[in-house]
């Protein structure tokens, strides 16, 4: 069987898969642990489940209900967001919260109450979510919304699938006009400069998100590119639906694994050299369609594999204002000395709206996400350095994206992780909870259940 | 295909189909023998734009419901001019070669509850003169082979009766529309292991309705079948007697 991987391609494990066909189905009955699993956009280990079952979303892919007066849908948990931009984006409406892929499940957006470049405006997510059906272990299902079961939706927002499947939602969405951005992008000289542009820009921007140059030191330390925009006003309505702006994810491709040598740092170097003096110093208006504007990298069919086979570790941490310049400063700078560039550097501010998720990542700061390929030992010390970095700035590490976070670094990050937990699934859990919570190990519960426990896996080496 | 009775709409196939016809704003009129299925294809219908969507849970092994079945759809959707027939069971060969009663059921379902519907449908459509008839049929029935003739025998039966309906009705101006799919990537074959030759269904529906839409007669989705299918029917029974397929 082709195990599934995620999206960073690291770790890899052994795992089974069962593929879910209707949503009024019984979950299985498996020795070990259940996980959902909806595309395998997280990048590191919280959509994987080393020894046990991944719960395959893909085939509970319906719509419910569509209200296009209200703007409200309901769907199963593996429809896709990108399937529901093609079928609400023409009747006006769009994702109130989107993130930077369309390739991601309505079950995963829950689950990791993932955000956008919409934070400072709407929060994340799961902010939008009206109600949603949770089914357990046990065989009980539960609607769940801020007035009903609301334990349940606070804890299964933002809760990484581990109390229970999500087999439907119900999602608020947002009027559009037209399907266009008017975007603007400005250059800032360095970090003070982000924090000053983006500031600046939350009032009367919907969308900022900026890119850095993550190989500038010194006094560019923190140079990059501003990206602010607003959907359309609706004088530009005349224009054409330009169908050929909608990347499905099938034209350009990274046909292969690209081999170690073609990412190294004079390429990265010259990328970003590139990429930051193609805009002159000045800032830039022009008028795009959304998917270009949110999805950059879903036109290039499985972008992931320019990392190689060995993958790669994304980082994604948040740290507040009160220590956001030297804290970020000193990220950029160890990264940029580990001599394993990040091709692609992210700065967003968060704002101050609470999610009613109570594992959700976003809180106000300033969130900084970098890619690094795996290299092996050098990189994760890389990795467990900028946890360290980000726990002394009081901020937190994203687990959708996070493969190495310690147990003492979850538990300072998501301060109602006790909480949680009492809701957890008995039968479910992930490579990533068990790597957090290395007390409750795997399959206990299988057995006071009075089933056979299968065997853990082989050792903690086999999780990671 | 702008009213159409889709039978069997639980399945992978059908359920892809219904989507691309329901995109189109096509009426459609759906059975299936699960009433939560039936109702979660039913809703996904109507949200993805399907100008009016009814159903009816049937078991279309009760062949006395045909002649009422039909004429609901034909009350409901006020009229038709598709059918798509999606309903089969593939069946367990090993379990057929043991018992009658097994290799019976295979037959009954794909082969003669689908002559007892379109017995009744192709005397509507050549009364009307006109429509399409698409039959979800397999690669199966163009040869038998030990690992699951029972099958094969009930769609090249079923293959059979679909070219003396088409010659029949060609005349009425009724196409009949036999599909022929290779290997296909369902949600109950994830655990299989999967080749190059295992299409998604959302592909074998975009060539089924690309042939309804062309009217053609015999159609193999993905095409690479129809090669792969003549090289099967062209070697000869005293070697093919011999292979282990």
């Amino acid at each position: 069987m082709k195990s599934r991987e995620s999206w960073g391609r690291y770790p890899q494990v052994e795992q089974q898969t069962h593929a879910l066909v209707w949503r009024t189905d019984a979950l299985p009955r498996k020795d070990g642990s259940l996980l959902p699993h909806g595309l395998g956009r997280s990048y590191g280990d919280s959509c994987l489940n080393a020894g046990g079952t991944l719960l395959l979303t893909s085939g509970l892919d319906r719509f419910i209900a569509f209200d296009p007066a209200t703007g409200v849908i309901r769907c199963e948990a593996g429809v896709s967001l990108d399937t529901i931009l093609r079928l609400v984006a023409p009747r006006g409406w769009f994702l109130p919260v989107t993130p930077g892929t369309k390739f991601v499940t309505v079950g995963g957006a829950i689950a990791n109450d993932v955000h956008g470049k919409n934070h400072h405006r709407g929060g994340t997510f799961g902010r939008f979510v009206r109600r949603f059906e949770l089914l357990r272990s046990d065989g009980s299902r539960r609607v769940c919304a801020p007035d009903e079961n609301p334990d349940w939706y606070g804890a299964t927002i933002g809760g990484l699938g581990l109390t229970g499947l999500i087999t439907w939602a119900e999602v608020q969405l947002t009027p559009i006009s037209n399907p266009y951005v008017l975007q603007e992008t400005v250059p800032f000289g360095n970090l003070d400069g982000f924090l000053d542009v983006a500031r600046a820009s939350e009032k009367d921007y919907e969308f900022t998100m900026a890119w850095v140059d993550c190989l500038a030191r010194g006094k560019k330390l923190g140079r990059g590119l501003l990206y602010r925009g607003n959907f359309a006003p609706p004088q530009f309505d005349g224009l054409p639906l330009a169908r050929s702006h909608l990347s499905h994810g099938v034209g350009l491709a990274v046909p292969m694994d690209m081999p170690a040598f073609c990412l190294n740092r004079l390429s990265v170097s010259a990328f970003n050299w590139l990429y930051y003096h193609r805009q002159n110093g000045k800032p830039k208006q022009r008028l795009t369609h959304y998917d270009p504007f949110f999805y950059p990298l879903d036109a290039i069919y499985a972008w992931n594999r320019i990392y190689g086979r060995r993958g790669f570790l994304q980082f994604q941490c948040v740290v507040p204002y009160s220590t956001a310049r030297d804290a970020l400063k000193e990220i950029l700078e160890r990264s940029s000395r580990g001599g394993l560039p990040s091709f692609l550097s992210v700065l967003k501010t968060f704002g101050d709206i609470p999610s009613p998720g109570w594992l959700s990542f976003p809180r106000e700061g300033v969130t900084l996400a970098m890619d690094f390929a795996n290299r092996g030992e050098k990189t994760w010390k890389l990795v467990e350095d900028l946890d360290r970095l980000t726990r002394q700035a009081g901020g937190a590490v994203y687990p959708a994206k996070d493969a190495l976070m310690s147990p003492e670094n979850f538990a300072a990050y998501f301060p109602q992780r006790e909480r949680f937990m009492q809701y957890v699934d008995p039968s479910f859990s992930s490579s990533f909870w068990r790597r957090v919570n290395p007390v409750s190990l795997p399959f206990s519960l299988a057995a006071e259940r009075g089933e056979t426990a299968s065997p853990p896996p082989r050792s903690l080496l086999a999780i990671r | 295909m702008k009213k159409v009775l889709v039978l069997g709409a639980t399945s992978a196939i059908a359920q892809a189909t219904v989507r691309l016809l329901a995109a189109r704003g096509a009426s459609l009129y759906l059975t299936g023998r699960n009433a939560a299925n039936l109702d979660a294809v039913t809703k996904d219908a109507a949200t993805r734009g399907a100008a009016k969507v009814e159903s009816q849970v049937v078991d279309l092994n009760d062949f006395d419901t045909h002649e009422a079945l039909v004429e609901a759809a034909y009350t409901a959707l006020d009229g038709l001019d598709g059918v798509v027939l999606a309903h089969g069971v593939l069946g367990d060969q090993a379990e057929a070669q043991r018992s009658w009663a097994a290799t019976e059921a295979v037959l009954r379902t794909n082969f003669l509850s689908a002559v007892s519907l379109l017995t009744v449908l192709a005397n509507r459509f050549e009364a009307q003169k006109a429509g399409t008839l698409v039959v979800i049929s397999s690669v199966a029935g163009d040869r038998g082979r030990q690992s699951n003739y029972v099958y094969g025998a009930s769609k090249g039966a079923l293959n059979v009766f679909l070219q003396g309906l088409r010659n029949r009705l060609t005349k009425s101006n009724v196409a009949v529309v036999t599909v022929k799919p290779g290997f296909v990537d369902t949600p109950m074959t994830a655990h299989l292991p999967k080749n190059k030759l295992f299409a998604s269904p959302e592909k074998v529906a975009r060539g089924l309705l690309s042939a309804a839409d062309s009217r053609k007669n015999e159609v193999y989705v993905p095409g690479i079948w129809a090669l792969i299918m003549l090289i099967i029917r062209t070697i000869p029974e005293t070697v093919f007697k011999r292979m282990k397929l």
